[in-house]
């Protein structure tokens, strides 16, 4: 359940993330500042506040809601689809800040050089920002995916806690505690663990092999 | 920030983009490229129209199909010399491009290297993949930022050579900014002497050089007697140059014929009676004085002695000289003060 909601999460933010993280970084529009703020809201929020705003948003009294359950024929809060929404805007600024800040050191010059040499900007993003700044792109990648793996209580405010539908690892710790069961409580929380850092470690030593292959000329 | 200028576009030709740094010289650049827009003005290339702020025209950089090199070539590091060059063709894979790949490195002596990267390159190599990337857009108009700043010295001298060379072998005028007038002389024909953000004077390279519209650019072109000349003879490490009507020794390391700039600085000339004789400078040169004047504490004086030379001395020197128009004097420079910069 975990796995496939911050896999589902990872995809989504690459897909909102990128463009958003280019257009934060590369572009000097005005209104910059407003939607840096909105992006790192999630950072600063209790999981519960911004819960509470996804399930009023997406819940059946909100045109949202009442527009997608028309369409799907079933709720969206207290399903698989909610809770992605909700993980989305949860760790968004766990990938958007990586991206920006590895797009914002592409060497402004290489940019400009795609430009004069007839790229237009999707090209240039695509085939000079993306591949200079993928150790930025693979952390920011990793980080929400971890990230969603052990989210709690997000998922609980939207999601509910329906085994096999929407309960993930984080939940079901609770859930154990709660009914005094340490022993399973203990083995999947050391599972978690081991798992966030063997990816971490694993995603750093990556990015240091990467730094000594592109030497910035 | 002002410029107002135009260049013929006839193939071959070279236009520098002269000043000291801070001058505004690369913004110029920059407006040509489209990477940034003037606040007022317009910029036309042939019957287009690139820039015009009244009718708030904008070409970006890619429609305008030109060659823009950045000061440390823009080469991308996670590409290939060969993909660095394929990145701006129009057809990419097609055995067509093949080809032309292959050709654009013959031109550029790098056919070894094309599966290497920008990293594994050095300097000059990576500016001959930066000129060889441009020219396969096949460009209307090359603009180079400082070519030669990120080289080593060493390598500047024969670059220098190279790069003219080579801009005048393609037929697309080309616009090159610097603020070493080495480079200027070297290379450019036109040269646009720019200072406090404003082109003081354009011209032919000799001309501008020789000639100074007004005090900002005598200073930043800094040497006051810039002439034409070939170099006639080579014996011990002194050229022998004949320039105008005039020989000139100076030390060159050379080869015989190569057609040169004889550059000589004002305060490096020395004036003495043309009664006199011997002196330890190879150039000693006798000429009717064509103009005295004044600047403050010292007097510029141009001889014509074969050639038009200008040289400072002081007030007191001049008077005990009796240095005036019409008068006949001797002017002495020695080998070492004599800069040739080879065409």
């Amino acid at each position: 359940m975990s796995l496939r909601l911050a896999t589902a999460t990872t995809l989504a933010l690459l897909a909102i993330g990128l463009p958003l993280a280019a257009w934060l970084s590369l572009s000097n529009s005005r209104g910059r500042w407003l939607v840096d703020a909105i992006v790192a809201l999630p950072l600063v929020l209790p999981p519960t506040v911004l819960g509470f705003y996804v399930l009023v948003a997406l819940g059946p009294r909100s045109p949202l809601g009442r527009g997608y359950e028309s369409i799907v024929g079933s709720p969206l809060v207290f399903s698989f689809e909610g809770l992605l929404v909700a993980s989305v805007l949860y760790s968004l600024p766990f990938a958007v800040q990586p991206f920006a800040a590895a797009f914002a050191a592409v060497d402004r010059s290489l940019i400009e050089a795609a430009w004069c040499l007839g790229a237009s900007p999707a090209r240039t993003f695509a085939r000079v920002v993306i591949p200079l700044a993928r150790p930025g792109v693979v952390a920011g990648a990793v980080l929400a995916f971890a990230h969603t793996i052990g989210e709690f209580g997000v998922v609980l405010m939207v999601g509910g806690n329906l085994p096999g539908r929407t309960r993930t690892v984080s939940v079901s710790i609770y859930d154990d505690v709660q009914a005094f069961d340490y022993a399973r409580a203990g083995r999947t929380a050391a599972l978690l663990l081991i798992f966030s850092f063997v990816v971490l470690a694993t995603t750093y030593r990556q990015q240091r092999r990467a730094g000594r292959a592109w030497p910035v000329t | 920030m002002q410029a107002d200028f135009e260049l013929e576009s006839g193939g071959g030709r070279i236009m520098a983009l002269f000043g000291p740094s801070g001058s505004g010289k690369t913004t110029i650049l920059r407006c040509l490229a489209g990477l940034e827009r003037p606040q007022h003005g317009f910029i036309r290339f042939d019957a287009e129209t690139w820039f015009d702020s009244e009718k708030n025209v904008h070409v970006p950089p890619q429609q305008r199909q030109l060659g823009y090199v950045s000061q440390e070539y823009g080469l991308f590091p996670h590409l290939t010399v060969e993909q660095n060059i394929r990145f701006g063709m129009q057809a990419d894979g097609s055995a067509d491009s093949s080809r032309r790949v292959d050709e654009l490195l013959e031109r550029v002596h790098l056919a070894a290297m094309a599966g290497r990267l920008p990293s594994e390159l050095s300097g000059g190599e990576r500016q001959r993949v930066a000129l060889a990337r441009v020219l396969a857009r096949n460009p209307r108009l090359i603009l180079l930022d400082e070519p030669l700043a990120a080289l080593d010295l060493p390598l500047r001298d024969p670059m220098r050579h190279e790069l003219r060379t080579f801009l005048r072998s393609i037929d697309v005028p080309s616009v090159i900014v610097t603020h070493d007038r080495v480079d200027a002389l070297a290379i450019a024909d036109r040269i646009s002497v720019l200072s406090g953000g404003r082109i003081r004077q354009v011209g032919s390279v000799h001309e501008v050089f020789s000639r100074p519209a007004d005090v900002t650019v005598a200073a930043s072109v800094g040497v006051e007697t810039v002439v034409p000349g070939e170099v006639i003879g080579l014996a011990d490490g002194v050229a022998t140059v004949r320039a105008g009507d005039s020989q000139v020794r100076a030390v060159y390391a050379g080869s015989v014929g190569t057609p040169v700039f004889v550059c000589i600085r004002a305060e490096d000339v020395t004036l003495e009676s043309s009664l006199h004789e011997g002196t330890s400078a190879r150039n000693r040169w006798i000429g009717r004085v064509t103009s005295v004047q004044h600047e403050g504490a010292v007097v510029r004086v141009t001889i014509d002695c074969g050639f038009s030379l200008t040289a400072l001395l002081t007030r007191p020197a001049q008077e005990e000289l009796r240095v005036a128009t019409g008068e006949t004097i001797a002017a002495v420079v020695k080998a070492t003060a004599v800069h040739l910069i080879a065409r």
